[in-house]
């Protein structure tokens, strides 16, 4: 009875163990997302892995995608203050919409039902990188 | 014979509440709305208490029978595609955990709550051709193990109280 005690405290302390490494690995992790994160310039829309489109976030407008066979998705992407939003979606879980608005490079919001993933990018220095080559 | 029908009928019973609490997660109020794909994961307390009770053989045959229910009744083969690889990294590295013999229920059911977690993720990673939604796992490994203990504990429980009773 005792050694069994043993054993069971022994798996406690494991699970604490367990616990604490994975919150704070994660914690670690998105405390590095956080710092290194920068202010995009544009924003891609991409349709199912593809991009369709990319935006500059400095001018304000509002841009309907729309998907499926008929082009019957209607998702609407909203730019405005350097800030790219979905404003208004027709999809049934509404996910995107209630998503906030994304500035920083490699934010993204993701429609599900709709197979779009709205992505934050730097376009304009890859740009420069490529003329500095 | 009639020890092969006792099981059948009880593992059925089990596959009916396993159901019956994917059904009452699917329609709680989102937790926090920003960060979709955070959820208690309900269902696993049946799957952990049969891997315990009867084995993996049951507890694979159990999660497959729900995971098509589901699908079936409120879902589609999108959602699908997301709960498969979820419960299937899920029931592999809760299995492996439990054969160390390292951790107490608690910690295999963290391991479980985690697990299903990244395997959604690298579904949409892989669907959406995008990494960038990879930080979306941090936030739910934080979740999903304050969820694994809550579901740990219950199973826990509940292997307890059926510790005379066989299936």
């Amino acid at each position: 009875m005792k050694n069994n005690n043993s054993q069971k405290n022994q798996k406690l302390r494991n699970d604490i163990i367990l616990a604490v490494v994975i919150v704070f690995i994660a914690a670690a992790g998105l405390l590095l997302f956080v710092l290194t994160k920068q202010e995009g310039s544009t924003v891609a829309v991409k349709i199912d892995g593809v991009v369709t489109d990319t935006y500059p976030l400095s001018e304000n407008r509002e841009v309907s995608i729309k998907t499926g066979e008929n082009d019957e998705n209607i998702n609407i992407l909203t730019i405005k203050d350097g800030k790219a939003s979905i404003s208004e979606a027709d999809c049934p879980d509404k996910i995107c919409v209630e998503t906030r608005a994304v500035s920083f490079v490699g934010e993204t919001i993701v429609c599900l039902p709709h197979k779009i993933v709205i992505e934050i990018t730097n376009e304009k220095t890859d740009d420069q990188i490529d003329v500095a080559v | 014979m009639k020890k092969h029908i006792r099981k059948t009928a009880v593992l059925s019973i089990l596959t009916t509440v396993a159901l019956v609490l994917s059904y009452v997660e699917a329609i709680l109020p989102p937790i926090w709305a920003a960060v979709p794909g955070i959820k208690i994961g309900l269902p696993n307390i049946i799957i952990i208490f049969i891997l315990y009770k009867t084995g993996l053989k049951d507890a694979i045959t159990v999660s497959v029978i729900r995971l098509f229910l589901v699908a079936l009744l409120f879902g589609n083969a999108m959602t699908l595609l997301y709960s498969a690889a979820g419960a299937i990294l899920s029931i592999a590295l809760m299995t492996l955990c439990k054969k160390i013999n390292l951790f107490s229920m608690v910690g295999v059911s963290i391991v479980g709550g985690v697990a299903h977690n990244l395997g959604q993720i690298l579904v949409a990673m892989a669907i959406f051709e995008t990494s960038q939604i990879g930080y979306y796992m941090l936030v739910l490994a934080v979740t999903g193990t304050i969820a694994g203990v809550f579901v740990g504990i219950a199973a826990s429980i509940i292997l307890k109280r059926f510790e005379k009773i066989k299936i």
